[in-house]
């Protein structure tokens, strides 16, 4: 679960940069040729493999997972658990399936239309789908931009948890340098999320 | 003090329990938890009724016999203390107290309070020791352990296995007690021989018998009346990852 993590923690920078190429008044161009690059480099579809395979297997584990700890203590407490612990470490399977709906969403309005399995009327003039035009057509709709926001807010949840809960998974935990790695995955957790979320406030407010 | 109790009563493993209210007046502050649950047997025997079973037995808060669930926590509301030294003063006069046993798959009750800990000792069984061949005692200083290597084995040993970790933990996972287990004897010399096979076994035992997954919470680490860190956890996860690829 924490190498699968921290390896879906590297692809959302990755991903991030790509969507900040949003931001750039130039009608889509570095956008849509970074799409475009994600869609046809081979090297790059060897790492989609790897991907999906890392979504899958960190899905699939965290699911067993969660089946045997809830098999664990067949006969709940009556009075719940008042022991203090951080308040988003107790709620990562939740978090999870939120994200997992979320995912499903995402690839509805951009990986599906890619493989051709969505159809979808925005075309560039050498015939790809246009992912800017995609994009902007869903950003500037307020509600869809608040799913979204809401969604990533979630998103980052998820990660505040995940980054320090990996590493103590992995056996690095020492005093001289947890401090730091909690401090990281905080700062992590903030600007991952601000990023995807600065996108449709830039779509809906600025633009 | 005047107290309602809401105490969980189990015939024995098989019948299913239910709570059962009391009401105890003239309760002293000064009373530890433990002797206001005798002062409520010894009327219930007066009643000709049947007494609380609860385990018991240093009260000294060394020995990990008392395993109280107490108004959602593991040995009560005080920190870094047994159920037998937490003390009614820690209440108020009036106040309803839930009393439950540890619940855990691996730990089935046995009849009321007390739970079956047994899983604890399967795994102490699977290498929670050092094997020592009879024969003369050797000098004791021949063997060099640095002061911080000896404090932190010292600090791992003071689990005394009382449960409150897996009791606390919303996964019912047992990594703390095992990891202070396997901590204890891998920061020693002489714990480092039997090394990885300890580690593999043990945790090997820990998920056969139906423990959880540990996901971080540290709820057991807030829970421990002995203060065992989750940096033992740390530790036995390197000690597994070494373990399991050499």
């Amino acid at each position: 679960m924490s190498l699968l993590g921290i390896f879906l923690m590297i692809f959302l920078v990755v991903h991030l940069g790509i969507n900040l190429c949003l931001l750039r008044s130039d009608g889509g161009a570095w956008f849509n040729a970074a799409a475009h690059f994600m869609g046809t480099n081979y090297i790059v579809k060897v790492f989609e493999v790897i991907l999906f395979g890392g979504f899958i297997l960190h899905i699939l584990i965290g699911t067993i997972l969660q089946i045997q700890n809830w098999m664990s203590r067949p006969v709940r407490y009556k009075v719940t658990n008042k022991t203090y612990t951080p308040f988003l470490s107790k709620y990562m399977i939740y978090t999870g399936i939120i994200i997992l709906i979320f995912l499903l969403i995402h690839f509805m309005n951009f990986y599906f239309i890619r493989l051709g399995w969505v159809s979808n009327p925005n075309i560039t003039a050498e015939g790809e789908p246009d992912f800017y035009l995609i994009a902007q057509e869903l950003f500037v709709q307020p509600a869809y931009s608040l799913l979204y926001i809401i969604l990533i807010i979630i998103l980052g949840f998820h990660l505040n948890h995940a980054f320090q809960s990996a590493w103590q998974t992995l056996g690095v935990n020492h005093p001289q340098y947890n401090g730091f790695i909690r401090w990281f995955g905080t700062i992590y957790a903030i600007l991952i999320p601000l990023g995807f979320i600065f996108i449709p406030l830039y779509f809906l407010l600025i633009r | 003090m005047k107290l309602i109790l809401k105490i969980w009563r189990q015939k024995d493993a098989k019948s299913s329990g239910k709570f059962v209210t009391y009401n105890l007046d003239n309760i002293s502050p000064n009373c530890s938890f433990l002797e206001m649950l005798d002062i409520l047997n010894e009327q219930l025997i007066s009643q000709d009724k049947d007494p609380v079973v609860f385990d018991h037995d240093c009260r000294e808060g060394i020995c990990g016999m008392c395993s109280l669930y107490i108004n959602g926590r593991p040995h009560g509301p005080d920190d870094a203390v047994t159920a037998c030294q937490l003390h009614m003063r820690k209440f108020r006069d009036g106040d309803t107290i839930i009393i439950e046993p540890w619940r855990a798959k691996p730990f089935p009750v046995i009849k009321d309070l007390m739970v079956d800990r047994t899983a604890f000792d399967k795994i102490i069984q699977e290498g929670g020791y050092i094997s020592v061949n009879t024969g003369g005692a050797a000098e004791a200083s021949s063997i060099l352990v640095s002061k911080k290597n000896a404090e932190l084995a010292m600090d791992a040993a003071a689990c005394i296995g009382c449960g409150a970790c897996v009791a606390a933990c919303k996964n019912a996972s047992a990594m703390l007690f095992v990891s202070a287990k396997v901590s204890q004897f891998a920061l020693l010399p002489q714990g480092q021989l039997e090394a990885k096979e300890r580690v593999k076994k043990m945790v090997k035992k820990m998920d056969e018998l139906g423990f959880g997954n540990c996901t971080n919470t540290y709820a057991c680490e807030a829970e421990c009346p002995k203060l065992i860190s989750r940096s033992n956890i740390a530790r036995m996860n390197r000690e597994f990852f070494c373990a399991k690829v050499s």
